[in-house]
Order: structure tokens, then sequence, then C-alpha cells
């Protein structure tokens, strides 16, 4: 087995020119784990979540994902690490010329070795979970709304049955409700598949009642990580504006 | 590796029991499709136990509710049963409840055999589609007067320093390859003048051939077609993705016309930018003529000169450029509109871009034509 830890990074910086975005950050995920990235916008979060699927060049560091160095793993393990995990682009990222059902589809029949009648239950069923009706299934990315996008988003993100699952922005744009469906469906897909879920997110709800850890990030870097009341104990100006501002604390006494 | 899927019977008292076992997971998805599809027991009673079963995940959980179902549909009463963690047990009924709702659908119709009535549906669509883009391009003709006329009221509405941006684009940049292109067109003329008039001793003439050719027909054609294939793609691909990103839709509600911001400027580029590469590209088209005839055809430059002289006359030049700057027109309109048309897909961007060459060069050429019988009838 690869151990507990499922991600490790290490010392990871990322520039962009002179400018470093990332300076120098170091932290686990364990199996099971809901890890949940604040910061505020421009602090690094989507650099750091692009840098760990690859996306972006990183300066210095590493990145081990399921025990695999992404800068030394060989095509097939980088193939292997794409199947097990999932990722949700902020803006969704669907592929606009494919149907709802078709871009869940799509990882399946990449990765898989099923019949079309598998694929095309399997993935209604994700659409289902995530809220969609079977009527919806075979419109267009251009035809739906941004709160339904996320969730399709969602979807395909799922579709492998990952074993981590990356998120950007899961509930930014979605009304209270389906922000509340999205988070008890991330809670119920983590126990169920017992995923390992990294998500940026400005949500304090989501980060109070979804994750099990909390990383947070100010100017590149680890201000502070620990659950929920942990964090809420430090002493950051950030973190205090952050978590005891009118939005926070509307947060926490519901 | 861990263990595939597997389903163990064991018969007892209360029915059939089934046991699965092992990984019921996407990495082990042709056995999954494979137990799926298995011929159900035949039993009056069946529970299949799903306490042995290692990982379980939304394509196991297909697997077994396939099999369950496929045993109700044989007569038998059929369960899953787990019995041991009620948390695994809360857990996992999550993710069958979401299958089987999945399951439930109707199965999709796939509309086959009425071919003529598709063919038909087919047909009115395109005609109806026909109809609303001559209808657009008319609205478009008229807003682009509109915003010209009140351009030409209020200058400082007109939005010069873009158009002289697009001129740019369009003109300076296109030069270069215009006139490559003109030239070795004019080269291929005339070496083919010489070597078929030569059978009949009138190499003389292959500079009117020549000549009038090029400035009446061949230079505006080729300079047309590439600035539709060159500029009227990129504007289609432009106004297209700006349509996609509702930037255009940003425009209009900061009270601003996108005709008058983003079509107006690059259309008067064009009609400006295509009578100048048509010259452009006349001179490098005789010029090339004028090489081959000094290097291959024996003439020397005075004479090739003084044929030319003779041959051409203002009127094959008019005619030529007259043409341009309305071709360009129904370049510009043909590729705005068909970014306009752009909806939210990739495909339908490049299905934008593509229609927007084929349509401008099949309407430069319809053109050309009406041009032919007009330009006889007034006897230029």
């Amino acid at each position: 087995m690869e151990g507990d830890e499922v991600i490790k990074v290490s010392d990871l910086r990322v520039a962009f020119g002179p400018h470093e975005v990332v300076r120098g950050l170091s932290f686990k995920v364990r199996r099971g784990e809901i890890v949940g990235l604040v910061g505020a916008s421009g602090s690094g979060k989507t650099v750091l979540l692009r840098t760990m699927l690859g996306l972006l060049r990183k300066s210095s560091g590493s990145v081990e994902i399921m025990g695999v160095r992404l800068e030394q793993a060989t095509p097939a393990e980088s193939r292997r690490i794409g199947g097990r995990c999932g990722m949700m682009f902020q803006q969704g990222a669907l592929f606009s010329s494919l149907t709802l059902r078709e871009n869940v589809e799509f990882p399946m029949r990449e990765y898989l070795h099923g019949s079309d009648a598998m694929y095309a239950d399997v993935a209604l069923a994700k659409l289902g979970m995530v809220g969609l009706s079977i009527e919806d299934a075979d419109k267009l990315p251009s035809e739906i709304s941004g709160g339904m996008t996320k969730r399709v988003a969602i979807a395909r993100a799922l579709a492998l049955d990952p074993d981590i699952l990356f998120l950007d922005e899961p509930t930014s744009g979605l009304d209270p409700i389906a922000a509340g469906e999205i988070d008890r469906l991330i809670r119920t897909l983590q126990r169920v598949l017992n995923l390992t879920v990294f998500m940026a997110t400005h949500d304090l709800n989501s980060l109070k009642s979804v994750c099990t850890r909390i990383i947070a990030l100010y100017d590149g870097r680890i201000v502070a990580q620990g659950a929920m009341h942990d964090i809420l104990a430090f002493e950051h100006p950030w973190l205090r504006a952050y978590f005891q501002g009118e939005r926070g604390r509307a947060a926490q006494i519901s | 590796m861990a263990a595939g899927p597997t389903l163990r019977a064991s018969q007892d008292a209360s029915g059939e029991l089934m046991n699965a076992e092992g990984d019921w997971t996407a990495a082990h998805t042709a056995d999954l499709e494979r137990l799926a599809h298995a011929a159900p027991p035949h039993a009056r009673k069946l529970t299949i136990n799903l306490d042995s079963i290692g990982r379980l995940d939304t394509f196991g959980v297909w697997a077994l509710e396939r099999l369950r179902r496929s045993a109700v549909e044989a007569g038998a009463q059929a369960r899953l049963a787990i019995q041991q963690d009620q948390r695994a047990k809360d857990a996992r009924e999550d993710l069958f409840a979401g299958v089987a709702k999945a399951l439930e659908r109707q199965p999709v119709r796939t509309g086959r055999g009425d071919v003529l009535g598709a063919a038909m549906r087919r047909a009115a669509r395109g005609a109806q589609a026909f109809v609303e883009d001559c209808a657009a391009f008319l609205d478009l003709v008229g807003r682009l007067t509109f915003c010209f006329w009140q351009g030409l009221r209020h200058p400082e509405r007109m939005r010069l320093r873009s158009a002289v941006h697009h001129l740019d684009r369009t003109g300076t940049r296109a030069t270069p390859i215009i006139a490559l292109m003109t030239f070795l067109i004019g080269c291929i003329i005339a070496q083919q003048g010489f070597f078929h008039f030569q059978r009949f001793g009138a190499t003389d003439y292959v500079v009117d051939l020549v000549t009038i050719l090029v400035l009446r027909e061949i230079g505006v054609l080729l300079v047309t077609i590439m600035v539709a294939g060159r500029s009227g793609s990129a504007y289609t691909a432009e106004i297209g993705s700006m349509k996609m990103r509702e930037e255009i839709d940003a425009l209009r509600t900061m009270g601003l016309d996108p005709v008058e911001y983003l079509i107006l400027p690059r259309i008067l580029a064009l009609t400006v930018a295509s009578p100048l590469l048509t010259i452009v590209g006349n001179g490098a088209a005789l010029f090339g003529a004028g090489v081959v005839a000094w290097a291959y055809g024996d003439m020397s430059p005075a004479v090739y000169m003084e044929r030319l002289h003779e041959a051409a006359s203002h009127i094959d030049l008019e005619v030529g450029l007259i043409k341009a700057p309305v071709m360009a027109f129904v370049i510009g309109a043909v590729a705005a509109l068909e970014g306009l048309k752009v909806q939210g897909s990739a495909e339908s961007l490049g299905l934008g871009a593509t229609a927007s060459v084929v349509r401008s060069i099949f309407f430069v050429i319809v053109l050309d034509g009406i041009f032919a019988v007009l330009f006889a009838a007034v006897g230029m």
C-alpha cells in the first residue's frame, strides 16, 4: 500500500517571473481527510491547486500524490494518478460540444472498459447525485445555469470514483440550498468511497460543516492549519478578520 | 493488487443467498460488466449479501443493482442486504438510491424510421435558416448604414482609432503575403500565355491577356479571397468568442452598440484596405508577368512596358477597384454575422469561422458574376 499520506507537498515554490506566488509550502493530507484551503483572493490558492495537478510548473520543492512524485512520474504512472484524481475547476471547464451526460462519461470512456449502458447508467447516477434530473442530462453546457455547471463539473470530477477529489470553489455562486446539498454530497461521498477531498473555498459554512482540517494561506505561505476551532484560536490579523468578521460570525452562529 | 469482484452462491433455508466478495470498483469494470449481465439464478427468493465486499463504489453499486433488477424481472424476490455496520450501511444506501434512480429511467428513444419526415424537417430548417440569415444581413446593413451616418454627423463617435488598428491588421500586415501570392500568379499566367501563344506566334498578345485578366479579375479576386480567409475568419473568431464570453452583452448593458463599437470599425478597415491591397496585388502580378516575359518569353522590359501601356486602360483598373470595396464589405458583414451567431460551445465557434470563409468566398464569386453583367451593360 502507498501509506496513509495521499498528498505530500514539501517546500513548494511557484513563481511567475520575478513574482513568487507560492513561497515554500509544506503539508500532508491523509486518506479520508477533507481539507479546506482558505486564503484571500490572490493568496495563491488556485495556483497551489493547479501546481499540485501538474498544470503549472513549480520553481522548486516537490509534490507527491499517492506515493508518486509528479516530476518523476512515468507516463503510465501519471495516467494512473490521473484516473485516481478528480478535479473540479472553478468555471466548470465542461467540454462545450458534449452533452452533460457525455461530459461525465468522457473520463469513463478513456479509462474504463465497460459498456455504453454502464457508462450511461453511472453517469446519470452521478448527475442525479449532484441534483440534476434525467431530462437535463442531454442538454449542452451552454444551455444550463452557472449553479448547474458547478454540479455537473463535480459529477465529472467524480466520474471515475476517484481517491482524491480536488475542488476549486465548489460552492461559490450557488444558492444556500444548493451549496448545502454540495456540502452534504461531499461528506457522503467521502464516507462511502473513503474519498480524500482537497478544496479551495471561501464558503465559511462548508469550511465549518465539511472540512476536517483547514489550511490557511496568506501571501503564499501557510499561516495556520488545523481544525476549525484551532484556526479560530490563532492570533493572526487576517485570520481574525476572515473568521470573526460579520459574515464569519453569521456562519458560526447558525 | 486487490481481488476482483466475485459472487459466491450458498444455498440456505430462506432462499438463495449469494455473497458478494472482493473489490467492486471502477478498476474492475470488465468483471463488473460480466457479473451484471450474468444470468439470474432461478430462485424464488434471492438475497445478495454485501458484508464481505472489500471496496465498493458507484460502478460496483451499478453492477449489484443491475443484478438485482434482472433477478426481479425473472420473477424472483431479490434484495441486497447489509447486516454489519450501520454507518457503512447508511453511506452505501445513499449510493444505491442514486444509482437506482438512474436505472429507473425510461429507455432512451432512438428516433429511427421516419427518414422522409426527418429530411423534410431538415429542409424546412435549412430554408428557415436561409430566410433568417437574409433578414439578419439586411438588418446589419441597415444598422451599419445608420451608424456610419451617425459617425459622419458626429465624427467623435466614429471609432477611428479602432478602425486604424484594424486597417493595420488587415491591410499593412497582409501586404507581403498578398504581394507574394499575386506575383506568383502573374508569373504563372504569363508563362502559360507564352507557352500556348507561341504556337500561333501570338506572343505579343500575352501582355494583353495578362493585363486584362489581372486588372479586371484575378487581382481583385485573389485579394478578396485572401482577405476572406485571413481577416474574415479572424473577425468571426473574435466576435464569436466575445459573444461566448458575454462581452457583447456587457457592451449592450453599458448602452453601447456592438455594431458601432466592434463591427463598423472592422468593416470600414476592410473596405479601405481591399482596394489598396488590390493595387498592390495588381502591381505585383504585372511585375511577375514582366519578369517571366523577360526571362522566359524573350521580351525585353522596355518592350513589355510599351505593350503594357497599349493594353491597359483606366477602365480595366477601375473595374477592379470598384469591385474590391463592395466585396470587402460583404466579407466583413458575413464575418460579423457568423460571429454573432456563435453559441456557447467551442464547436459552434469553429463552425462559424468555417461558414464565414466559405460563404464570403461564395458571395465574392457571385458578386463578381453580377459585376460582369453590370459592367457589360454599361460598356465598361
